[in-house]
């Protein structure tokens, strides 16, 4: 994916009405813009004005039946942009685990310099236990 | 907030100031980030990073030491990044004890700049399930069609 599909991707997800159009699809399977406006709280211009930005981010495909315009979702593009969400998760799990072994390392070995170059007053001092 | 959303954390055992010039010095980033770094942490700082053969621009946004770091990246070419045109990457350290660091790292991107009030508030509570999930969840459905 480019960076710029990644973007339309991303803001036709990010919307809540968007998520809800997209819900509904997804249990019903196909559904017109008219069946998808009777079960959102919000009209059916806007209902078309999200199909339309679904459709351009590849989410959602319409098909003609008669003089009705159904749409159905994209499973192929659904699954694309789930595994490129956990890519981006499991980069950053990388890195953090990557932080961590360095400052870790960076840690103990400070405290070993510490040690060696300045020794503690009194060597013979045991740990409490 | 924001369109896409990542958010993850890790517990260290080290400081804050240790793992603060872990995230912060160059020749440390270039250990766990980019291969090349050229970065001067400073707010409003432009720099350079390079991944293989591929690099782009960041800037710097908040310097907080030894708590939050944060810059944009992902940028267009020629532009500045601002909500909106770029992700934004949120380091948060938390001590958690003396020698304990819950390290936090967000990154988001389309800040809902044109969205009116109440959409944002309904985005943020509906956001409580995630990304992952919320995407997991769908293709789960689809999967079971």
């Amino acid at each position: 994916m480019t960076a710029q599909t990644d973007d339309e991707l991303w803001s036709a997800i990010a919307d809540p009405s968007r998520r809800r159009v997209l819900d509904l699809l997804v249990s019903n399977g196909e559904a017109s813009a008219s069946w998808l406006a009777g079960r959102v709280p919000f009209s059916r211009q806007a209902v078309a004005k999200h199909l339309a930005v679904l459709e351009r981010a590849g989410l959602v495909r319409r098909r003609k039946q008669g003089r009705e315009v159904l749409y159905h979702v994209q499973a192929g593009r659904l699954d694309q942009a789930t595994r490129a969400m956990a890519e981006l998760a499991a980069h950053w799990d990388r890195r953090l685990g990557a932080i961590k072994r360095l400052a870790e390392g960076a840690h103990a070995q400070a405290r070993k310099n510490d040690g060696s170059d300045n020794p503690p007053a009194d060597l013979t001092r045991r740990p409490d236990s | 907030m924001a369109g896409l959303v990542i958010e993850r954390e890790i517990l260290i055992e080290a400081p804050a100031e240790v793992v603060w010039r872990t995230i912060t010095e160059p020749d440390q980033m270039s250990q766990w980030f980019a291969d090349r770094v050229e970065l001067v942490v400073e707010p409003g700082a432009h720099g350079y990073m390079q991944f293989g053969d591929q690099g782009g621009p960041v800037v710097v946004e908040t310097v907080d030491p030894p708590a939050r770091f944060s810059f944009r990246w992902n940028h267009p070419r020629g532009e500045e990044p601002v909500p909106g045109n770029s992700m934004l990457v949120e380091f948060t350290l938390t001590s958690e004890g003396d020698e304990r660091t819950r390290l936090r790292v967000v990154e988001s991107g389309h800040e809902l700049r044109d969205w009116p009030d109440a959409e944002k508030q309904r985005y943020a509570d509906e956001h409580r399930d995630g990304w992952v999930e919320y995407l997991e969840r769908l293709a789960g459905v689809l999967a079971e069609r």
